[in-house]
């Protein structure tokens, strides 16, 4: 299984506890929002506080937890939004 | 039907312009729904707020929300801006019109689509307390 790197935008708090707008994911080829989640907490500890909050999108749209990701997608990881 | 108009902006909102873009002989109603900065919040004091979009995501979900909104109510126009960056006390964060041949349409359209922005759009506020501490708004979230 070839492992590949995904680019993910953080945003809000997220972008400031790890103190970056872009991180980039180790994850293995095939994987999914789930895993990816997963790869984020053992990769990035500082998001602990936002863990099991944070939602993903891909391609400008929420993603369901068994989407598959590609690395030619545009990911970004956010806590829930407050706007408004 | 209108052409809608979304934006997100990071100039003080002009809610006069944007009820205009709504505006029509063809309607009996316009509803303007605007969020201001508020001082107080369960008795902690806020002196400004800090709001932060995803504004591709942002785009494509205010699409969404305008096109669940026409697929509820016969609406004639609607038109949604919301602000990002540093607002200060009473300073308008979001403005939404609609238009509507009669009221009710109007009314409850521009309820949800408030209410909806607030659950889907890419968005985000950080208080600035009067204490000096900053707290990002993250629904569900316990920051302390």
């Amino acid at each position: 299984m070839t492992a590949q790197q995904i680019q993910v935008r953080l945003f809000a708090r997220a972008r400031e506890l790890a103190d970056s707008d872009l991180i980039s994911v180790q994850v293995g080829a095939g994987t999914t929002v789930a895993r990816l989640r997963q790869a984020i907490a053992e990769q990035y500890p500082s998001l602990q506080p936002l863990s099991g909050q944070l939602l993903i999108a891909v391609d400008n749209a929420y993603a369901g937890e068994e989407q598959l990701l590609t690395e030619a997608q545009e990911v970004a990881c956010f806590p829930p939004v407050s706007g408004g | 039907m209108k052409t809608d108009s979304i934006s997100i902006t990071d100039q003080p909102i002009d809610y006069a312009v944007l009820t205009e873009q709504v505006r029509s002989h063809e309607c009996g109603a316009v509803v303007l729904f605007m969020g201001t900065v508020r001082e107080m919040t369960a008795g902690k004091q806020t002196v400004a707020l800090d709001y932060e979009a995803y504004p591709e995501m942002a785009d494509q979900m205010l699409q969404q929300l305008i096109d669940e909104t026409r697929d509820q109510w016969d609406v004639h126009g609607i038109a949604i801006e919301h602000r990002v960056g540093h607002l200060t006390l009473g300073e308008i964060s979001v403005a939404i019109a609609v238009s509507s041949a009669h009221r009710k349409e109007a009314f409850e359209a521009g309820r949800f689509l408030i209410d909806r922005l607030k659950e889907i759009v890419p968005i985000w506020k950080k208080e600035n307390w009067s204490d000096g501490t900053t707290e990002w708004e993250h629904p569900g979230i316990k920051t302390e």
